[in-house]
């Protein structure tokens, strides 16, 4: 009897082998979230609360999912995307995370917005090993430690490659500038800061003053004035949108005209706007781009800007030109060309290797030139950018594409 | 003689050993997220019983508990990382050091009228995210810090999954230390409300001259208070950094504090199940009402949009308005006199005490 056991073991191994052999088809491989028809993916985002103005992004990504379910689909597969409301706070990001993977099984997390909110869920995702892509933060971390969190990665240039272009743009332009700094006191301000004072490298001592404010400060009149005092005349901020507007404004009622960097994250035309209306000068302002602005008229007879309108006109609440929109749209973009590259093989740990190590494409919501690229030692998608000056009514694209590829380790 | 308590002892002691009882057995027939989610109520019962402690007994309203929570979740946090002390080990300890911070707090906060002391805490709960992001070192600053779910104990392990016949996950092992929790801390704040801490703190609440006249110690109650509150409220922000597993400025906004006396109210104040129910539904509400409604329909999808935009918060005061006109003493107050109606009309008590005379033939 004891003897036997083994003997039968062996047989219904051998069965098994046999059967999965003959009806599998070896060469289509598939994981968690993946049925024959349909490829389903994640997202948390802030709808509600004090940062929902990014909620749209959701929109428009599903926007652009719809327009390519439209289509077909990936391969023969529809794409579910289920966005979740974080309300920016990291506690909530937490449980909406667990329950995509866990209750709703989804395939990848995509474009999870949020700094504190995505390094909150980090840890849990590599430990389960579930891919989590293209998150929209501009913190360098999520691609510089891809390596420690290899289910982990980033897509829009990381804020420190974006201050080294200043950095670059002032040493060829403004060779005897004395630059004063305004920052806001978070790893956010601070890695807009590291990547200006590396990008300057020997010629750090440009820098006269910085001036920090917290996120909970009414406004930065104090610091402005201190940097105004320190006779500096070519001024960074390095703000979010509502501070940014307050600073243009105090900068013009101070009747300090220097030379203004803004940075990318506040520089939607939308926000300018507002800061014009509020009383802001805004000369002399430059800032940097990636993505086609909707609102620049040399893109109007542009087929990726053309597209762009096709597929927002399927979101009834996203406004077409809010840069936020074509952001969406444009990080989408990649997301569907990572699976179509999966083609049969896909697995969780196959897509974020094409994701992280493979990727090679144009995006044509992105400027002309820009390369979005991954190599196995490069985990940073965009690195390149382009100075832009502001014009009184929109943004005018200065000089070529800058690349910072390979500048931070 | 033990025989004879069991069968007198009042329905609502049955009722408390069914809830128990649920509670444990809960987890063993949903999944591992659903636990915890309902770990995270059961985390905020706790920190809701401390706020019913100070606002429900002792008549002090307090804005800032979410400060409290923080305080107990960066405690645990900074000895499970800095000095590698197992996590459950500083459960306690949080919950005594805040319960000490919320003593000392006390003892200034007690010389301010109850309109001036509500708005010193909410000042406490809207400088806590920015003063834990000063000591960057200790506290990680905007990075916040990662804690490490615990693995069960094989022997509790061993136990659930002969029940269910699956392993047991982290968080259902989070979900039983937030239960055990729970039940130690609400038996405790039983047996004091019903001795002669909580007759003192109800006397203050009633009335503060009248108390003093009795010799009660007002100061001293009145500290005594506010020092048990922020303990709850610390061991329930250490359970709340080990069930999300991650503790950050952003997780304890101004809002949290808010969430929590809003789930005190509608729990029903100065009762025991009412931070349980008041927990539930502080939790569930949020949750469901920003997945539910875009889901529905029926409802037209402008107004659906709108409501997801402008987040739960619309959902939460409908309900909340609801619950006010309904039932003013919150969830509990509304299951106690639904039950006192029952009961009365199944005594056939109602004809007697409707105030009517039996139609008299003589008088005609």
């Amino acid at each position: 009897m004891g003897r036997k056991v083994p003997s039968l073991v062996a047989v219904a191994t051998f069965l098994l082998v046999a059967c999965g052999g003959g009806t599998g088809t070896p060469t289509t491989q598939t994981d968690v979230g993946i049925t024959a028809d349909s490829i389903s993916l994640g997202n948390t985002i802030a709808q509600s609360g004090a940062a929902a103005a990014y909620g749209t992004i959701g929109n428009a990504e599903l926007a652009y999912f719809n327009y390519i379910n439209g289509q077909g689909g990936v391969n023969g597969r529809k794409i579910n995307f289920k966005i979740l409301d974080d309300a920016y706070n990291p506690a909530q990001t937490v449980p909406l995370t667990k329950q995509l993977v866990e209750q709703d099984q989804v395939f990848a997390m995509f474009s999870g917005l949020g700094t504190q909110a995505q390094t909150s869920v980090r840890d849990y995702l590599n430990s389960k090993k579930v891919p989590q892509l293209f998150v929209a933060t501009g913190a360098t971390t999520f691609n510089k430690d891809h390596d420690t969190n290899q289910w982990t990665l980033g897509w829009q240039p990381p804020y420190q490659g974006e201050a080294r272009i200043y950095a670059a743009d002032v040493l060829k332009n403004h060779a005897g500038a004395k630059i004063g700094v305004l920052y806001q006191n978070d790893d956010y301000g601070l890695d807009y800061l590291k990547g200006l004072t590396d990008g300057l490298g020997s010629n750090a001592s440009m820098i006269v003053d910085k001036e920090s404010y917290d996120v909970t400060a009414a406004n930065t009149a104090a610091q402005l004035t201190k940097l105004q005092a320190s006779h500096a005349d070519t001024l960074f901020i390095f703000a979010t949108p509502g501070f940014t507007i307050k600073s243009l404004v105090t900068v013009t009622l101070l009747h300090w005209a220097p030379t203004i960097y803004l940075n990318s994250v506040s520089n939607p035309q939308v926000y300018m706007g507002l800061a014009k209306k509020a009383g802001a000068a805004l000369t002399n302002v430059t800032s940097v781009g990636y993505i086609k602005d909707p609102t620049d008229p040399q893109w109007a007879n542009d087929s990726g800007m053309q597209q762009y309108k096709t597929i927002i006109a399927g979101c009834s609440t996203c406004k077409p030109e809010d840069g936020f929109n074509i952001y969406g749209v444009a990080v989408a973009y990649t997301m569907v060309d990572v699976l179509k590259q999966a083609g049969t093989n896909m697995t969780r740990k196959n897509v974020t290797d094409i994701a992280a190590n493979k990727l090679n494409e144009t995006n044509p919501f992105l400027l002309p030139g820009i390369k979005v690229k991954t190599t196995s030692s490069d985990h940073f998608p965009i690195m390149q950018e382009q100075v832009i000056t502001w014009n009184g009514t929109g943004w005018t694209l200065q000089g070529s594409l800058i690349d910072e590829r390979g500048t931070i380790k | 003689m033990n025989l004879q308590r069991i069968r007198m002892a009042p329905p609502r002691y049955w009722l408390v050993g069914v809830v128990v009882l649920f509670l444990i057995g809960f987890p063993t027939v949903i999944s591992s997220f659903l636990a915890s989610e309902w770990a995270q109520a059961l985390i905020l019962a706790i920190a809701i019983m401390g706020l019913n402690i100070l606002v429900g007994y002792s008549g002090q309203l307090s804005l800032g508990h979410g400060a409290f929570m923080a305080l107990g979740a960066y405690i645990s946090a900074i000895l499970a990382h800095h000095y590698k002390v197992d996590y459950l080990l500083t459960i306690p300890i949080a919950g005594l050091a805040t319960g000490l911070v919320g003593f000392l707090f006390g003892i200034p906060a007690l010389r301010l009228s109850p309109l001036y002391l509500a708005l010193a805490t909410f000042a406490l709960a809207v400088v806590t995210p920015s003063l834990i992001k000063r000591p960057a070192g200790l506290t990680g600053g905007v990075q916040g810090i990662g804690v490490v779910q615990p693995d069960p104990p094989g022997a509790v392990s061993n136990i659930f999954s002969t029940i269910t016949g699956t392993a047991m996950t982290s968080d259902q092992w989070i979900y039983y230390v937030s239960l055990f929790c729970a039940l130690v801390l609400f038996w405790v704040a039983w047996n004091i409300v019903r001795h002669r801490p909580g007759r003192a703190m109800r006397a203050i609440r009633d009335g503060e001259v009248a108390a003093a006249a009795s010799g009660v110690n007002v100061r001293g109650f009145k500290t005594l208070a506010f020092g048990l509150s922020a303990f709850y409220g610390g061991v329930a922000g250490s359970l709340y950094g080990l069930s999300t597993g991650f503790v950050s400025p952003d997780t304890f906004p101004v809002s949290l504090s808010i969430q929590l006396l809003v789930g005190a109210v509608v729990g029903g104040l100065a009762s025991i199940p009412g931070p349980l129910a008041g927990a539930i539904f502080a939790y569930f509400l949020p949750i469901e009402s920003s997945q539910w409604v875009p889901n529905q329909s029926w409802i037209p999808a402008q107004i659906a949009a709108t409501v997801k935009n402008a987040g739960p918060a619309v959902s939460y005061g409908v309900i909340l308005i609801v619950i006010m006109i309904f039932a003013p003493n919150g969830l509990v107050g509304l299951a106690r006199s639904g039950y006192s109606l029952l009961n009365r009309r199944l005594r056939g008590a109602t004809d007697r005490e409707t105030g009517q005379m039996p139609p008299d033939p003589q008088t005609v």
